[in-house]
């Protein structure tokens, strides 16, 4: 014990100079916005010179993908020493060096589900912010019911035949490569004749078209497949057995989901910004609102954390389904309280970005994408209530 | 600080506490007391002194085990659980709680940890918490005192071998240390809703020396102040341990009772109702804990932490009883059937120590509404 603190205490003291001398000062000021991020990918524009320095320097030191094993990019660390890591990154403000959605949902899957040589092909350059993944799930007729999935996926001998359609998938437009379920056997039952396969984005008869939601723009595409052809070896996981992968992945997603859920106005009390906004918050019908909101926020806040503990050490499972209910009701609620105090101001368009309409119509979608609240719940009753189908 | 998960001395302080309280006082316990016209069993209150309960936050110089508020909030949520009737708020964590804060009161702790001395809180004289606001006076008499004034709802007053009394002296509101059968004390017992003790008491000219007043004379405040904070978090642990077992007998039934040919626990409609009430408490859990450790780690920041438990806990208490009897339907409304005895004691909790709007406020103040 007295030697793991020593260690523990000499690795911040290491991560705290290496932040110091490797962290620009420009990507020190905590945003992770949009507008400030890096997603990496082959036609990623770097927002800035420091952006790209930053996400460099990371990457040779494996800080995209601290967990991941240094093999594949990361940095190899335990949880200890990933906490340490946030918390030096916390203490500076430091932006985040890369998002993606193959740090959260395909690095997973493939660490726990992948071969070998996947591993080693598609981890590094997910970790080094090369290849930008978009995730293909739900279909226009598989929604909540998403095994019921209907994309094809034929098995042609030297290689898979995919045919059909794919909505909601995120970033479709700009991603390098799309993680999909499709299905390989139409006679099995509906969850058993599923697999998960990768596919390169700029394939013959893949195409994408964009979605624009009410809130005037999205990262939402349509994404269609006509007679593309797969390579045999880009099936993550046995044939017909992707649920098993994508049960893996929507727990993932949804506890990422309810994190974004937290810290909108950068962490500041409902009841300090809506004062500013009303003068004093005199209006007590909307006070009471959003002081029942406040309470809920904090508490919310703490079951992040006490779950986040819990994952490190038990597990979480299927009551990650009620961070993912509870964080995203929370915020659409926070929104219209945002929106009743603005007034006749709060409703002025000033475009689709940031602006305070367009924030409050984008969170109608949080308790739609990643699982309705509906199906949280009913996950919540069936598998962690024990009640009857 | 811990974390807010529990710790492996926490498991095993829960899961012995479940051992006992299930075999000595089930909810059959309170209804056997109620039936027979008391509030108060001092056989188990003997018992669970004996497991070292009663001293659970008196320092060990004293005889206590001194484990702290996190662990008396794991103790208060079993019993709320089965509804356990007891002084081990009113004594164990208030009087303890402000007992400590004076030097010199080691007798008192000890008796409180042997269980052989309880305690009330003579407090409230309105019918809403309002700490601050005192009438009660205690005048000048010579070298002592003279009290004078109506307190309500002090819980366990009717039984307590002593009470502690804020009062009104020129100096500012003090707390006195009396016991209960002082001259001039009437002590009134009432009827509660919830089949437990809480008196009115009446001090008319009641005598008091120097030695009776705890801490400094216009300190009383200042000494309740983390007393009330550690009632107010145990009592929000019990809120939420009585939640998950009226949530539990709630499931279990939804499982067995069958209509239209199915568990009605199958249908949607009831499902999502449990599922939510299920996330409300496991959130109402979160604050609990950091209320605990918040005590123990820093308690003189403790406030925000506190009050947010009591009030996340008023909620859920109340949300999980008026859902408990109405998916039990008809049985939930007998009086033979224990749901009744869980609504009764979240109404008198959600009261106790502050209702939800007094602990909502405290947040808005510290959150700057």
């Amino acid at each position: 014990m007295g030697q793991e603190t020593t260690d523990l205490d000499r690795f911040r003291e290491q991560t705290r100079e290496w932040l110091q001398e490797n962290c620009p000062e420009a990507m020190r000021d905590g945003k992770a916005d949009d507008a400030n991020i890096c997603w990496g990918g082959k036609t990623w524009e770097f927002q800035s010179e420091d952006q790209k320095t930053w996400l460099h320097r990371c990457a040779a030191k494996g800080f995209t993908v601290p967990t991941w094993p240094t093999a594949y990019g990361g940095a190899g660390l335990d949880r200890a020493r990933e906490k340490i890591l946030r918390e030096e990154m916390a203490r500076i403000g430091a932006r985040p060096p890369l998002l993606s959605f193959g740090i959260w949902m395909l690095g997973p899957a493939l660490l726990q589900f992948g071969t070998e040589d996947q591993k080693q092909h598609y981890l590094p350059p997910i970790a080094r912010g090369e290849i930008r993944w978009c995730q293909g799930y739900s279909e226009p007729g598989a929604g909540s019911d998403l095994a019921s999935l209907q994309t094809r996926c034929e098995d042609r001998g030297d290689h898979w035949l995919v045919n059909g359609q794919k909505i909601w998938t995120s970033y479709a437009d700009k991603a390098d490569w799309i993680f999909a379920l499709v299905r390989t056997d139409r006679d099995a039952p509906k969850h058993k004749g599923i697999s998960f396969v990768l596919i390169d984005m700029r394939t013959k008869g893949v195409s994408t078209r964009p979605i624009k939601l009410i809130s005037g723009v999205s990262p939402f595409c349509e994404t269609f497949f006509d007679d593309v052809v797969v390579p045999k070896h880009q099936v993550v996981g046995d044939v017909n057995r992707g649920w098993d992968v994508a049960k893996y992945l929507l727990t993932h997603e949804r506890e990422m989901i309810s994190a974004s859920g937290q810290g909108a106005g950068g962490g500041r009390s409902l009841g300090a910004i809506l004062s500013d906004d009303s003068g004093g918050l005199t209006d007590a019908c909307l006070r009471a609102a959003a002081l029942r909101c406040e309470v809920d926020a904090l508490a919310i806040g703490l079951t992040l954390e006490r779950y986040k503990d819990m994952a490190r050490t038990t597990g979480v499972g299927d009551a990650s389904a009620m961070l993912k209910y509870v964080g995203t009701e929370l915020n659409k609620q926070r929104h219209e309280l945002l929106m009743a105090a603005g007034g006749s101001d709060a409703l002025i368009w000033d475009g689709p970005h940031g602006s305070r309409p367009a924030d409050w119509l984008r969170t109608k979608a949080n308790s739609i994408e990643g699982g309705t609240s509906e199906v949280m719940l009913s996950i919540v009753s069936r598998r962690v209530l024990g009640l009857p189908a | 600080m811990t974390g807010l998960l529990r710790t492996e001395e926490e498991t095993m302080l829960a899961d012995a506490a479940r051992g006992f309280l299930d075999d000595v006082a089930p909810v059959s316990h309170l209804r056997g007391l109620r039936d027979a016209g008391q509030t108060h069993d001092p056989a188990l209150w003997a018992d669970m002194a004996a497991m070292g309960w009663a001293g659970i936050l008196v320092p060990e110089s004293a005889g206590g085990s001194d484990m702290g508020h996190a662990a008396a909030g794991v103790l208060a949520g079993e019993m709320g659980k089965t509804l356990v009737t007891s002084p081990f708020l009113s004594s164990a964590v208030i009087a303890a709680t402000a007992l400590r804060q004076v030097a010199g009161r080691n007798d008192a702790l000890s008796a409180i940890a042997d269980g052989t001395r309880t305690y009330a809180l003579a407090l409230d004289e309105g019918n809403k918490f309002t700490p601050g606001s005192v009438d009660c006076a205690a005048r000048r008499d010579g070298n002592g005192f003279r009290l004078t004034g109506t307190k309500k709802f002090v819980v366990d007053g009717g039984f307590s071998d002593r009470l502690l009394i804020l009062a009104r002296t020129d100096e500012g509101p003090t707390l006195f240390d009396l016991p209960a059968d002082r001259a001039g004390t009437k002590r009134q017992p009432n009827a509660m809703v919830d089949s437990r003790d809480a008196a009115t008491i009446v001090f008319d000219g009641v005598e008091a020396t120097g030695d009776d007043v705890l801490g400094g004379l216009g300190q009383g405040l200042d000494i309740l102040r983390p007393a009330l904070q550690a009632g107010q978090a145990a009592l929000a642990a019990e809120m939420t341990g009585l939640a998950s077992g009226a949530f539990g007998m709630t499931v279990d039934y939804l499982k067995e009772r069958k209509q239209f040919g199915a568990p009605i626990g199958s249908f949607q409609a009831l499902q999502h109702r449990a599922a939510h009430l299920w996330c409300e408490i496991e959130v109402t859990a979160s604050a609990i804990a950091h209320a605990g450790r918040m005590l123990d780690a820093d308690p003189e920041n403790a406030t925000l932490a506190v009050s947010l438990a009591k009030a996340r806990a008023t909620r859920t208490a109340t949300d999980a009883v008026i859902e408990g009897v109405q998916m039990h339907g008809g049985i939930g409304m007998t009086d033979a059937f224990d749901m009744g005895f869980y609504m009764k004691r979240a109404r008198v909790a959600s009261e106790w120590l502050g209702d939800y709007g007094y602990h909502a406020e405290t947040v808005a103040r510290l959150r700057g509404f």
